[in-house]
């Protein structure tokens, strides 16, 4: 969960938690935005820099951590989740994010997306969805439409169904789920900050365009607009929800009341010694 | 070379349910209490239950470690699909076989030679309350080896206690009236009392030593995926860890589990897993991870007969060429190799130590036979090596992640530590560890991933060196005890040799190598693959000015001392 600063400090600004490193995305790029959503947000919750990490793992988005001023692990693609999960475990004081892309987190990671979902350790996993694999410069990706002619590895379309990322966190177990949209940053940290702050595992898509591989995504911004109903804590509501979502719809749609994953670590404990009890034959 | 102290091997078998493993559980516990060492390895068919199995035991008056070329009782509860371990459990004509009256022993038993022995087994059960063939199995086998019933009664109320009075009465009954029974052979067989009963022993499997060293060695946080024969290593961190403040947190995959630990590590805490072949199959592209972001890992792989799914529950040492060559790119890493049962621990935890110290990950090859082995051993003495981590923990400015120069170890700063935030990365990094693919960065960064491994002093526990001799027998891991046994029975013909069996197989230590190898003319490299990779490897990293010769024998049937033996007196002449 989150930490306050102490009283007697400045307040922390959006500036403390860049780290300066200019990002390698295109101009254009949503996920400008989106870094400037989850930098308000850790400035509207006070968060010390040293006290987050931000751990990613290959793809366009997934190079977010080292733009910013916190702790941050750079790890291999697909995997981001489960660095994330043996942090937050063993050092549970921590404000741990995962961020990355959707070939990164539904494809190659779409096994560790469902487990941590499950396993709602408290935490935040923020997708930047563009419907594209943009660092290899346009394939078609889990969330891509089955009739996109344009990917290079599948140039009469991808023919298989889109993977729909709030469907699956709700039926795998995620604590939260909201979406966001890149083109509005402030309802996007908004969205972040109520993520990091409810307990156990909160899913933030945001469909965040890019304007390289897919330029008609510029129009999602037409497109997006907030939910007309309130977030509810009923997954069955949810789900209804869902049925008529046309992944457009932003705003918080669920909010549980599972409690976090978070077995006891470091607690009381016995000498290492004492497992010596375990093999002595005469004792 | 030392003498080879005598010896008892004793083997039970029978079908699924039989009570094989607890009887020859018992046995080894109770020869601990009387002082004697000992070592049992098990057996069984693929069954997941309800198989035949085997529990296959050598007692002796000084320490163990492996199975014997010939066994002197073989008791069959039944027959039922015993014909399977004709290779496992060798007889001769000086070898007992104990059948239920009744039962035919399998022919490809009794065409040893061996001498039959019929008792009445289920009767004898039968005629107890709650009596089972397995007890009376146990009473007759400890007749005729002498053991002291005194000691099968203790072990046996402490170990069936739990499960009520009637059972211990019921169990006592039987190993009572097998050992009646079997009276007019008692003492047919026997080892000498022990010198010292008092000293401290321990009955411990493999798996179990490699979880203790890990602990010992300062590992708090495990993240398992089951997979046989390396699940007992995980099954007892579980509550282990819990006792002394980890935790071990079940994955979905192995995927999962390698970079769980390298989140955990990243955060501070010494971070290990177990698998074998397949797990660490998937592992190896976060291993990688863990080389290039300097984040200390320890994975510890129970080989089993490979490749692909293999053999699941047999032993071979085949997994070596992946541990020293799997990761993609230049990735120097640690790669060690526990020699015997107790070896396990002390070679885990010294890996974890490496591990944290050389911040890289560390891969401890042991293998089925050591692992699922229980042996009883002396109480293994408490090593200093624990973590060892550099760790920056004052607040500094401009701190680099990755500071190049001095011995290649640059301190962690480890996430709650103000003003050295920074992004650990497996992208290619400048010393503060921003990407970078510039030729400098590259090799200032290769240099330093290589130089702090190779600068390491790793002291004399980097092999096991002992003998004398132009003769030298080069070896690792489990095939070093019947190699130790095979040049112990050629001293006693008057050829001498040495053995090396290095316990660091990665980074390489070429000077130590040369030295052991001093005067050596003609060299047997001894392993359980069928690829001879212990040869490769010994030829690209360790070139001789004389002949390499190679045994190399795939799993699952173990190296028999003999078979080196006669190995070693074929060896070309150069």
């Amino acid at each position: 969960m989150t930490e306050s600063a102490s009283k007697q400090q400045a307040p922390m600004k959006a500036k403390d938690y860049k780290s300066g490193i200019k990002p390698v995305w295109c101009p254009g790029c949503g996920d400008f935005s989106v870094l400037s959503a989850m930098i308000k947000a850790m400035a509207a919750l006070q968060l010390k820099p040293e006290n987050v990490a931000v751990i990613s793992g290959i793809g366009c988005s997934s190079r977010i951590p080292a733009y910013l001023n916190v702790y941050g692990f750079h790890a291999v693609h697909g995997r981001a989740l489960p660095v994330g999960i043996g942090l937050k475990i063993t050092r549970p004081e921590l404000t741990v994010l995962v961020a990355g892309g959707d070939g990164d987190g539904f494809s190659i990671g779409g096994n560790h997306f469902m487990q941590a979902c499950r396993r709602n350790v408290d935490m935040t996993y923020i997708v930047m969805d563009n419907q594209v694999y943009g660092m290899t410069k346009g394939q078609a990706s889990p969330t891509t439409e089955p009739d996109w002619e344009r990917g290079k590895l599948t140039p009469h379309g991808t023919r298989i169904n889109p993977f729909y990322p709030l469907v699956v966190a709700l039926a795998s177990g995620a604590n939260f789920i909201a979406r966001a949209s890149s083109s509005d940053p402030n309802g996007a940290a908004r969205v972040i900050t109520e993520a990091v702050q409810h307990p156990g595992f909160s899913f933030v898509q945001i469909m965040s365009p890019c304007v390289t591989f897919r330029p008609e995504q510029r129009d999602w911004k037409k497109i997006v607009r907030p939910a007309p109903v309130e977030a509810t804590s009923d997954p069955a509501a949810a789900a209804r929800r869902l049925m008529t979502d046309d992944s457009f719809f932003l705003g918080t749609l669920f909010k549980g009341e599972r409690v976090a994953f978070q077995p006891e670590f470091g607690g009381q404990s016995a000498p290492v010694t004492e497992l010596d009890k375990d093999f002595k034959i005469n004792s | 070379m030392s003498r080879i102290a005598p010896s008892l091997s004793v083997a039970i078998v029978g079908s699924g349910g039989s009570g094989v493993m607890t009887a020859g559980s018992l046995l080894l516990d109770a020869a601990g209490t009387v002082g004697w060492y000992g070592t049992m390895t098990r057996s069984s068919g693929p069954q997941i239950r309800g198989g035949e199995a085997a529990a296959m035991l050598r007692l002796s008056t000084e320490p163990v470690a492996s199975p014997s070329s010939r066994f002197d009782i073989l008791l069959g509860i039944d027959w039922l699909n015993a014909e399977r371990f004709a290779a496992e459990i060798p007889l001769d004509r000086g070898s007992l076989l104990i059948g239920d009256a009744g039962a035919t022993p399998p022919a490809v038993f009794t065409g040893s030679g061996a001498r039959t022995l019929d008792l009445p087994l289920s009767e004898l059960a039968r005629g107890i309350e709650g009596g089972r063939a397995n007890m009376v199995a146990l009473g007759i086998i400890g007749a005729l080896i002498g053991m002291p019933m005194d000691s099968l009664r203790s072990v046996l109320e402490r170990y069936l206690g739990k499960k009520g009075a009637s059972a211990v009465a019921a169990s006592l009954a039987g190993v009572d009236a097998g050992a009646v029974n079997a009276a007019g052979e008692a003492g047919a067989f026997s080892l000498d009392t022990p010198e010292d009963a008092s000293r401290e022993l321990w009955n411990i499997s493999g798996n179990e030593a490699a979880g203790l060293g890990a602990l010992r060695g300062g590992v708090r946080f495990v993240a398992a995926y089951p997979i046989t024969p390396a699940t007992e290593v995980l099954e007892w961190l579980a509550p282990s860890l819990e006792k002394i403040g980890g935790v071990l947190v079940q994955a979905e995959d192995e995927l999962a589990s390698v970079n769980q630990l390298i989140g955990a590590s990243f955060g501070g805490t010494p971070s290990l897993t177990a698998t074998s072949g397949p797990g660490l199959a998937l592992m190896t592209e976060s291993i990688g991870l863990a080389v290039a972001s300097e984040t200390p890992i320890v994975v510890i792989d129970v080989m089993r007969g490979g490749p692909s799914t293999g053999i699941p529950t047999k032993s071979e040492q085949s997994d070596l060429n992946i541990a020293i060559y799997g990761l993609h790119g230049d990735a120097p890493h640690l790669v060690l190799a526990p020699v015997s049962v107790a070896d396990c621990l002390f070679t885990t935890q010294w890996s974890v130590h490496l591990a944290e110290t050389l911040q890289t990950a560390a891969i401890v090859l042991t293998d089925q036979s050591l692992g699922q082995t229980r042996a009883v051993i002396d109480r293994p003495a408490d090593v200093a090596f624990v973590s060892g981590r550099s760790i920056q923990t004052q607040t500094v400015t401009g701190y680099q992640r990755y500071a190049v120069g001095g011995n290649g170890i640059s301190p962690m700063a480890l996430p709650g530590t103000p003003g050295c935030q920074h992004t650990a990365d497996g992208l290619e990094h400048s010393p503060s560890g921003t990407p970078s693919s510039r030729a400098e960065d590259h090799l200032q960064q290769l240099d330093k991933r290589r130089d702090k491994l190779a600068g390491h002093d790793y002291g004399d526990h980097w092999a096991v060196v002992e003998g004398e001799g132009e003769l030298a027998v080069i070896t690792w891991g489990s095939s070093l005890a019947p190699v130790r046994e095979a040049l112990a029975a050629l001293d006693r013909e008057g050829i001498q040799a040495r053995v090396v069996a290095p316990r660091l197989l990665l980074p390489v230590q070429p000077e130590r190598m040369r030295q052991a190898l001093d005067g050596v003319t003609r060299a047997l490299v001894v392993e359980q693959s069928h690829g001879a990779q212990f040869f490769h490897y010994l030829q690209a990293f360790y070139p001789q000015p004389f002949e390499l010769q190679s045994m190399a024998q795939p799993g699952p049937l173990p190296i028999r001392p003999q078979d080196v033996v006669e190995r070693i007196k074929n060896m070309r002449t150069t």
